[in-house]
């Protein structure tokens, strides 16, 4: 059980990542994605009458499927984020976080942030509630995200994608820079 | 027995990010102040693989599971890509987390990204709602 409790390198971690491009395909006929399934659950749950949920899910059910097993997999990879972020993170990130304000660096996702009573204080509501928000907005505005573009769609050429891709990032610098300070000043 | 396969593939794909530490907030936090190698080597080898992979499958002209040939379309370019996309990012860096993180956080026993997961399908039902007066 080793393997499952420890840290996978990069060159383990996206190479696999890489293959479920040609796997869906070949298991499914259909491209590699998963923000889909935020409008899924939608479709699934409260039936919203708007048109863009007018469609049968029935024929994408395999993605709900996906993201359960993904539930699964994280529940079952749980000790590597009790990891500290000492020796294992790079320190000048650590150390621009702690001009910040983070004081608790002993799991790779802080504590200070994102413990249950995190959720209740303002950063929180703006780092999950608004957070999670344009996570849901953005990837179903640009009809796809990390792995819908930026690995399935990137890799097969798509100029929409490698677009996309770099708007991603683009905001990412933005609310890194800009957003974030603000934030944790909260 | 396909259904069987996908939830392998997903609880392996779980496996994959939390073990990557694609879900780490500070991973991502990294990768955005360009301090670490770490997840560039992540998504770019994996790019690296998925184009490779497919080139594979396009040169010996590979069939579905059941038999059919292999349809790959491409995302419609326009106005959304670029909003959305900015609006996704903005997103990604304040949560740590894409869609596949989100899920595989919640998996983690993380009770704060259940409400970021909560949130994120909000934000597609409000997407879904307002979609006919938004610029496309």
């Amino acid at each position: 059980m080793d393997i499952l409790s420890s840290f996978w390198p990069w060159y383990v971690t996206g190479p696999l990542i890489g293959l479920y491009v040609p796997a869906i395909y070949l298991l499914l006929n259909k491209h590699f994605g998963i923000s889909s399934t935020f409008r899924d659950i939608c479709t699934v749950t409260v039936r919203p009458k708007a048109r863009y949920f007018q469609y049968n899910w029935r024929d994408h059910s395999w993605r709900l499927v996906f993201v359960a097993g993904i539930v699964i997999g994280g529940f079952l990879g749980h000790p590597t984020l009790t990891t500290a972020a000492e020796g294992q993170i790079s320190g000048h990130t650590l150390d621009v976080l702690a001009s910040l304000g983070l004081k608790d660096f002993t799991s790779l996702v802080p504590p200070d942030l994102f413990s249950w009573n995190a959720i209740f204080s303002l950063r929180g509501f703006f780092l999950l509630v608004v957070g999670g928000f344009l996570v849901g907005f953005g990837t179903r505005y640009a009809d796809g995200c990390t792995s819908g573009h930026t690995i399935h769609g990137v890799s097969n050429f798509h100029r929409s994608s490698l677009v996309a891709t770099l708007c991603f990032f683009i905001g990412g610098l933005f609310s890194t820079y800009v957003l974030l300070p603000l934030i944790l000043n909260l | 027995m396909v259904y069987f396969i996908v939830l392998m593939l997903g609880i392996l794909f779980g496996l994959i990010l939390t073990n990557g530490e694609v879900i780490a907030w500070l991973r991502i936090q990294e990768m955005f102040r360009f301090d670490s190698f770490h997840m560039y080597g992540v998504i770019g080898s994996a790019i690296v693989v998925g184009a490779l992979s497919m080139a594979v499958l396009r040169k010996l002209n590979l069939k579905t599971l059941s038999g059919d040939p292999i349809v790959v379309e491409e995302k419609s370019l326009g106005k959304g890509t670029v909003i959305g996309g900015l609006l996704f990012g903005m997103g990604w860096a304040l949560t740590g987390a894409c869609p596949g993180p989100l899920y595989a956080l919640v998996g983690n026993g993380y009770g704060a990204f259940l409400v970021a997961l909560l949130s994120a399908i909000a934000g597609a039902y409000v997407y879904g709602s307002v979609r006919d007066r938004l610029p496309q």
